[in-house]
């Protein structure tokens, strides 16, 4: 545990402008070029844990990104990842996480994302509910080609997409727009799943 | 005794000439933008204004000469080691090799760059990109004004230069300089702007909210404040069109800064 703590501390300390060398633990199975566990960013989660993306390697990844005081499109998003999560076969759910990630930062605090996950039945473990700072979230946002923009105090506009990642990260299906039919989702969650059997 | 006053009075101005020079502390390359409001093409749902803060935005775009020297020590972000998660493959396209940027003109705005590039540069510089509204804020004034986007030569200017080509490899500083002191917010390169994707494309595979639609029918009660600023328009149908990792010749940054108390 102590080794973990120290090389994490090492290599934040190395994550900087000029860095050159490499955390010499992840060189045994290197992050791919077009994986998403190349964002360094820290992340908190609904029970105020800090997490990095990299935490989550290994799994399939189904991600949307909301915010929790929506109410046009964001309650169908919900309901949609709701029925992907219903569609998993039960032998896969181990190997699926479904990741709601805020683009609303200042009012989605943990303890509002928490809520939010109760009021909405999504409290397995399964079901991971993410923010961090506005850049952070500008970044994320845009590796998802995901578009929002806060349209008012307490509206924001922005890109209806449900995204599937591999286990190693890397972008294996999106799908666009309300009211799709999500079988294709659903069908490529379980082919990435099976892959790690 | 008058001569002894006069002197006086000249030591009193040149210490406090050096007293305000060290206490604004204007980083160097850079300007300051007054705080403003004003109204976007594109953006606010209820027509208001948007209020601008005062902050520090570079002189000139980024040069391919400034951009090498951030290669040297940003190994990371040398066209052969960038990850493809955070450029395409024109990334640099034009360079010859890693830190070498072939024909280019040093003192050309680098272009060919992704928007992760670009901010991983001004982050380095302690600096940022700036908003999408920011830039815009900037790029509406011409020499005189804060804001000439009623003008009809200074649309007509901005859009004989998307007519032009290769306006890409010419030194920074050759167009004018307006209002703030900024040169080349038009008449070289476009610019990468920190919140690029808040732009809403209208299409039958993104079903977005109806914002977009205000952007590309102008139906006009929402967002089109100016129609006559189809300058601005191209502008933002062209962010609305890239995504972070894409990179094109016609397409550079420069940097900005907040101006802490």
């Amino acid at each position: 545990m102590k080794k973990i703590i120290f090389s994490l501390i090492t290599s934040l300390l190395i994550l900087g402008c000029n860095s050159k060398e490499e955390n010499k633990e992840i060189k045994d199975k290197p992050i791919t070029d077009l994986s998403i566990y190349n964002l360094p960013e820290k992340w908190t989660n609904q029970d105020g844990e800090d997490i990095e993306l990299k935490e989550l390697r290994g799994k399939v990844l189904v991600m949307v990104m909301i915010y929790t005081s929506c109410k046009a499109a964001c309650p169908r998003l919900v309901a949609d990842m709701r029925h992907i999560e219903e569609q998993i076969p039960k032998e896969y759910k181990d190997n699926v996480q479904l990741v709601l990630v805020s683009i609303d930062p200042k009012i989605d605090t943990p303890e509002r994302l928490k809520e939010f996950s109760i009021e909405n039945k999504m409290i397995g473990n399964q079901w991971v509910f993410l923010r961090s700072n506005e850049e952070n979230t500008r970044e994320f946002a845009a590796v998802l080609a995901v578009n929002y923009k806060k349209i008012s105090p307490i509206d924001f506009s922005h890109s209806n997409i449900i995204s599937v990642f591999n286990a190693e990260g890397e972008l294996s299906f999106q799908q666009e727009g309300l009211g799709v039919s999500y079988n294709k989702t659903v069908s490529k969650i379980i082919e990435e799943a099976t892959k790690l059997e | 005794m008058e001569a002894q006053f006069i002197k006086r009075f000249h030591y009193c101005l040149i210490l406090l000439f050096w007293v305000s020079i060290s206490f604004s502390q204007l980083p160097k390359n850079m300007v300051t933008i007054g705080e403003g409001n004003y109204i976007p093409l594109y953006g606010t749902s209820d027509k208001k204004p948007v209020t601008i803060k005062s902050f520090y935005l570079d002189i000139y775009p980024v040069t391919n000469q400034e951009y090498l020297i951030f290669l040297k020590t940003n190994s990371d972000y040398r066209k052969s080691t960038i990850k493809r998660l955070f450029a395409n493959t024109t990334y640099l396209s034009e360079w010859k090799s890693d830190l070498n940027f072939g024909e280019l003109n040093p003192s050309a705005p680098v272009t060919n760059i992704s928007w992760f590039a670009a901010k991983k540069y001004c982050d380095c510089q302690g600096k940022r990109l700036a908003s999408l509204d920011e830039w815009e804020y900037v790029a509406m004034a011409d020499e005189k004004r804060k804001d000439a986007r009623s003008r009809e030569e200074f649309n007509k200017y901005i859009l004989s230069w998307y007519e032009k080509n290769k306006t890409y490899n010419i030194s920074v500083g050759k167009t004018f300089k307006n209002y703030w002191g900024v040169y080349d917010m038009h008449g070289l390169v476009w610019e990468w702007t920190f919140d690029f994707n808040s732009i809403f494309l209208s299409g039958e595979s993104r079903k977005d909210k109806d914002t977009d639609k205000d952007l590309f029918c102008g139906s006009g009660s929402v967002n089109a404040t100016d129609l006559m600023n189809y300058a601005a328009f191209m502008r933002y149908a062209f962010r609305g069109s890239i995504k972070a990792n894409y990179t094109t010749k016609n397409l550079g940054f420069r940097c900005a800064k907040n101006i802490s108390n």
